[in-house]
């Protein structure tokens, strides 16, 4: 649910990134939080007690500029990945606007992200959404494991179990070095932006 | 949750009503937000280093946690939240089924005066949010 503030001249929206334990979701915004000067984004928030796991959620805001007029604010956040936190992430996603979708490439993390893909589908079902009718990118995170010896899922591995249905846009990534983060953050921005603007700014 | 449309005058009637209530009385700050995080009116001094979308977005997710307590309890929902500090104390408030009003005060207000005045502000909150 964008709020869009006519007084202010700025549209709010909310961009979770969702996935299963220990994909890059926080390390994804880590990054950006590292990269964008200090006019361009907010405090990053984060709570995160369990050693380096989230325990409710990150939230990072950034300023994305001028569309009609109008200041673009989007704020990003992260849900706790572990299965146990189902309640948690239902919440974090009252009110999103759009979707990214964070794959772990690691073999032995296939079903669990094809379990979390679901999860997401049920809890968006939940607030009453369709994901199909949702901005939503997919991110194929960690890909510097593809030339180790560990057993890793291909690109096309990926997009059988996770894209078939949706045929959304992915990118390959290595959060901790910033490959694909902006290249993901600057589509599903792009697509939220869109997906507001079309029912409020551009037909007034 | 459909998208919300602020209207400036909307934000005016609601920030003035809020001024006139809480923030004449010493309300240090007071703030409507929605269920998402999204902060729609905010009054009051802007004490220094309030990081208000951080506490829009806390908010927001610790009513949804409480919600889950209330549950256990044979309760739907808590609709007011309060907690106390050693110099400043907030106050949050549900209004309707989508919006919060958070207070936050020295100990020269009393919490009965919050309470009352929240109150009242609830329900002419809700009908100019949610008609």
């Amino acid at each position: 649910m964008a709020l869009i503030d006519l007084g202010k001249k700025e549209v709010h929206c909310k961009i979770v990134y969702y996935g299963a334990g220990r994909c890059g979701k926080t390390t994804n915004l880590l990054y950006i939080y590292n990269a964008m000067s200090d006019s361009d984004r907010g405090k990053m928030l984060t709570i995160d007690t369990k050693g380096d796991r989230t325990l409710f959620f990150d939230l990072l805001p950034l300023n994305l500029g001028k569309i009609s007029g109008f200041d673009i604010r989007i704020q990003l956040y992260t849900v706790p990945g572990q299965v146990m936190y189902e309640a948690t992430r239902k919440l974090v996603l009252k009110g999103v606007d759009g979707l990214v979708f964070v794959a772990d490439p690691l073999k032995v993390r296939q079903e669990r992200n094809i379990e979390s893909l679901n999860d997401l589908e049920r809890n968006v079902g939940e607030h009453g959404l369709d994901l199909a009718d949702m901005p939503l990118v997919l991110q194929y995170n960690k890909r510097d494991l593809v030339d180790t010896p560990v057993p890793t899922l291909s690109v096309e591995e990926l997009e059988q179990d996770l894209n078939q249905k949706y045929q959304v846009p992915a990118y390959e990534a290595i959060a901790t070095k910033g490959d694909g983060v902006f290249e993901t953050l600057k589509e599903i921005s792009k697509l939220t932006v869109n997906y507001v603007a079309k029912r409020h700014l551009f037909n007034r | 949750m459909r998208d919300l449309v602020l209207r400036a005058e909307t934000v005016q009637k609601v920030k003035a009503m809020i001024e006139d209530k809480l923030i004449k009385d010493n309300v240090q700050t007071a703030l409507v937000i929605d269920g998402a995080g999204n902060i729609l009116a905010h009054c009051g001094k802007d004490t220094d280093g309030l990081d208000a979308i951080s506490l829009a977005a806390l908010t927001a997710a610790n009513f949804g946690a409480t919600s889950q307590i209330a549950k256990l309890i044979g309760e739907n929902d808590f609709s007011l939240l309060y907690h106390k500090g050693e110099k400043a104390n907030i106050h949050f408030a549900r209004i309707g089924t989508e919006l919060i009003l958070i207070s936050i005060f020295g100990d020269d207000v009393s919490l009965g005066l919050v309470r009352v005045r929240v109150e009242e502000l609830a329900a002419a909150i809700k009908t100019i949010f949610e008609g």
